[in-house]
């Protein structure tokens, strides 16, 4: 590669100061191996580096064509992250009980600095509705469900009733009127479930002589809201599965779906 | 292609073209038996049109507004301003306009309601004692004075022992005087005082953002007394 006419140049301070960085014990055990200029350096930056190791070595040029695959399975998972990077920062400030919830999401706005911070969440979670629906309607257009990727369009409906689930749970947390009747009508929902719900169809069924198994107290809407009207129980179990169960039940279908992206050959091309 | 955008090309192409252009009009000789054809080729194409390709080379890469490296030094650079940005922003973020927290200054009544000795009263709310005394040494007279509920030993809260006469630290058995003064057990230094001064309709207020220390002279301050 090097010209051997050439004439190098004495090493200056900064050169001679990165080769001592480069050969370090710490640099060393981070960076196992030099930069990715060769196909075989290429692989290992993938293999060895646990953020990049889902990620395939290589891309077919489709999978990059915005036209084909608008992107909208990056753009969900870009706001699942920036979800979650603001969400945490609200929880610094949010507290789930009835005398400081609405207080402190106004509080959020007047009190706080970057007082967007409460807007880029909600309208992120808005944005994130969208793509994902964006992102399946181009899977089933481009057909991209059929075998052998019809495990990971399955995992992909669980993940949309997911997000749809997330939307839902963080409407409650204002409390204000909105979210209250927000979530008084959509949990009534619930009791019309079959058997578990105690307006459903063959709740009557379920009976020990005249005693009922399924009424209001104990039935799928109860164990939703933990009381019987949309109250503090409602906020703070719909606080825990909004800030906790569901995106870790999210985080780990994405890992999944990530890696069968991979394993079933790659972004689907056109056909 | 080449040929459409040579126009455009040549103005800004105009400085970068020799230096690729050099290496084309001396091609190296032929070494490897193996290359050989592949090499009079490149050098036939490089003298038949030296200048066509060189052109063809720097075209991709030349815009009449920015060279490619100009635009990705400043995209990388506003992305990484805009990114710096957004984590200062973050960090700022953590740091509230509005504090939910007991005030630093409050009144505390007037001075005909309090009798002598330690008043417990604003322990839990304000986190001090209000003490009426008939004759301080230092200021030489009687007067209030407003006492923190902070031990200085490791900032637990005193409980004032009136049959004894003294504050007793639950923590590590620290005892101070009514005066503030530590007597007893690891406190390194008497408790601290608040600044105590008569507001403009005469009832007493403290301020807890101004505290005067004895060991450092600090209790001689007209404000860490008030004279009745």
């Amino acid at each position: 590669m090097a010209n051997p006419k050439t004439i190098q140049p004495e090493e200056g301070a900064l050169v001679r100061a990165w080769n001592w960085l480069t050969e370090t014990q710490v640099w060393t055990s981070v960076f196992r191996h030099t930069a990715p200029i060769n196909d075989r350096n290429r692989v290992l930056v993938m293999l060895s580096n646990v953020f990049l190791h889902l990620h395939p070595v290589r891309l077919k040029k489709h999978g990059v064509r915005l036209r084909y695959t608008w992107c909208m399975g990056g753009m969900s998972f870009f706001l699942f992250l920036t979800l979650t990077f603001t969400g945490l920062l609200l929880m610094f400030y949010y507290r789930p009980t009835l005398e400081y919830a609405y207080s402190d999401i106004v509080g959020l706005r007047e009190h706080v600095p970057l007082g967007i911070m409460r807007e880029l969440h909600r309208w992120g979670a808005h944005a994130m509705v969208i793509t994902v629906w964006l992102h399946m309607f181009r899977v089933f257009m481009t057909g991209s469900y059929k075998p052998p990727r019809e495990f990971n369009w399955n995992i992909g409906v669980i993940m949309l009733v997911l997000t749809l689930l997330l939307s839902f749970t963080g409407y409650l947390l204002p409390w204000d009127q909105l979210a209250i009747w927000a979530i008084t009508v959509g949990s009534n929902m619930a009791r019309a479930t079959p058997f578990l719900g105690y307006e459903g169809p063959g709740a009557q069924l379920l009976a020990i002589g005249d005693v009922q198994l399924i009424h209001a107290a104990d039935d799928a809407r109860f164990a939703l809201l933990g009381g019987t009207f949309v109250g503090e129980g409602a906020l703070l179990r719909f606080y825990v599965l909004h800030c906790v169960a569901l995106p870790l039940v999210i985080g780990f279908l994405m890992a999944i779906h990530f890696w069968r992206v991979r394993k079933d050959g790659g972004i689907s091309g056109p056909l | 292609m080449a040929e459409d955008q040579k126009p455009l090309a040549e103005p800004s192409s105009a400085a970068p073209r020799p230096a690729v252009v050099k290496p084309k009009a001396a091609p190296p000789p032929p070494m490897n038996p193996a290359l050989v054809g592949k090499t009079t080729n490149v050098a036939a194409a490089a003298l038949k049109k030296p200048i066509a390709k060189a052109r063809a080379k720097t075209v991709d890469d030349t815009s009449p507004l920015m060279s490619r490296r100009g635009w990705l030094g400043l995209a990388w650079g506003s992305f990484t301003a805009a990114t710096a940005g957004c984590l200062a922003a973050t960090g700022r973020f953590m740091f509230p306009n509005v504090l939910n927290e007991p005030p630093q200054q409050f009144t505390v009544g007037f001075p005909a309601d309090y009798g002598e000795g330690v008043d417990e009263r604003w322990k839990d709310r304000f986190g001090v004692w209000i003490v009426r005394t008939p004759f301080d040494i230092v200021h030489e007279g009687p007067g209030f004075y407003a006492l923190l509920v902070t031990c200085t030993h490791l900032g637990c809260t005193p409980n004032y022992l009136s049959a004894e006469a003294k504050f007793k630290c639950p923590c590590h058995g620290s005892g101070f005087r009514e005066t503030g003064v530590n007597f007893e057990g690891p406190a390194p230094r008497p408790l601290e005082r608040a600044r105590i001064v008569l507001a403009e309709d005469g009832q007493i207020l403290v301020d807890k953002s101004r505290k005067y220390q004895q060991e450092l002279g600090q209790w001689l301050d007209p404000e860490s007394f008030l004279n009745v």
